[in-house]
């Protein structure tokens, strides 16, 4: 079955770019919060593209249609968001936020790993 | 929260919904659809809520269901495409110092808890902007985004996109 093959891989790579994206995200940003914006990409559409390939390539495998990978992308639906305030709220209580604005410009990158 | 009549609840089904939704849950995750199956979900669909009963005090009730589809697949599924896309050049541009970040208070309309969470949860999901933090009041909603140019068309962007559909279909 070429078209499944295709279609599959189609999802494939379309899952793996977006991964990839959000992990170009998280590492070029400059400040937390804006790192935060990153994973939350991968686990939407990149999980997403991926568990849809699993999904129609084991459908097409002849032991009935296979969709437990919904489940997958429905917990992450559910924990992600969770995760991602939990951290957002965390630097907030750090005031990581204002910790940047006092700074001069230009030095935002020199004063650790958070900021 | 004024106290519901005993029996309006259902006492053997607390949450006829909830139990619907554990039966399709268990039934993906066994990925069969046998007799037996449906039998122990639909055993589990009844157990679990009435057990955990305690934890869902109070509830929103979804009032119109056509409207909540056409807002999941509509606007949620949508905006998830469209703004992946979106922050994914804002990712790749060369010049990433011309985003302007930054948090904007989202003055909240709604009151219930659960719904507050889902619209915190739906602003999260959607890339571009993070729900940072609730104050305390649950008045107003943190949110971080990623590049916003105007702080006013971010806030009522959010509130006609996400909060007014929430609130139509939890009628609250």
């Amino acid at each position: 079955m070429v078209v499944v093959e295709f279609v599959v891989s189609f999802f494939l790579i379309l899952g793996a770019f977006f991964a990839l994206t959000g992990s170009i995200g998280l590492y070029r940003m400059t400040d937390f919060f804006s790192r935060l914006h990153g994973p939350t990409k991968s686990t939407t559409l990149g999980v997403g593209g991926m568990a849809l390939a699993s999904a129609v390539y084991f459908s097409f495998q002849g032991n009935g249609i296979s969709l437990h990978e919904v489940l997958i992308t429905l917990f992450l639906f559910i924990t992600a968001p969770v995760s991602a305030h939990f951290m957002a709220k965390a630097a907030r209580h750090q005031r990581m936020h204002e910790n940047k604005a006092a700074l001069p410009p230009g030095c935002e990158k020199k004063t650790g790993p958070h900021v | 929260m004024p106290k519901k009549p005993f029996l309006s609840h259902g006492r053997w089904l607390p949450h006829p919904l909830m139990t619907l939704m554990l039966i399709i849950i268990w039934l993906l995750l066994v990925n069969t659809l046998s007799f037996g199956h449906i039998i122990l979900g639909t055993l589990l669909g009844a157990a679990i809520p009435w057990f955990t009963n305690r934890f869902w005090p109070e509830r929103p009730w979804i009032a119109r269901p056509v409207l909540l589809f056409r807002f999941f697949f509509g606007i949620f599924l949508r905006d998830i495409l469209v703004a992946n896309l979106n922050v994914v050049r804002l990712i790749l541009q060369p010049d990433i110092s011309q985003l302007q970040p930054g948090f904007i208070a989202v003055p909240l309309d709604i009151t219930d808890q659960m719904v507050i969470c889902i619209l915190a949860s739906v602003i999260s999901l959607t890339p571009g902007t993070v729900s940072a933090e609730v104050t305390l009041d649950r008045r107003v909603l943190i949110v971080h985004g990623l590049d916003i140019p105007d702080e006013k068309a971010a806030v009522q962007a959010i509130k006609t996109r996400y909060e007014v559909p929430l609130k139509e279909i939890f009628s609250c």
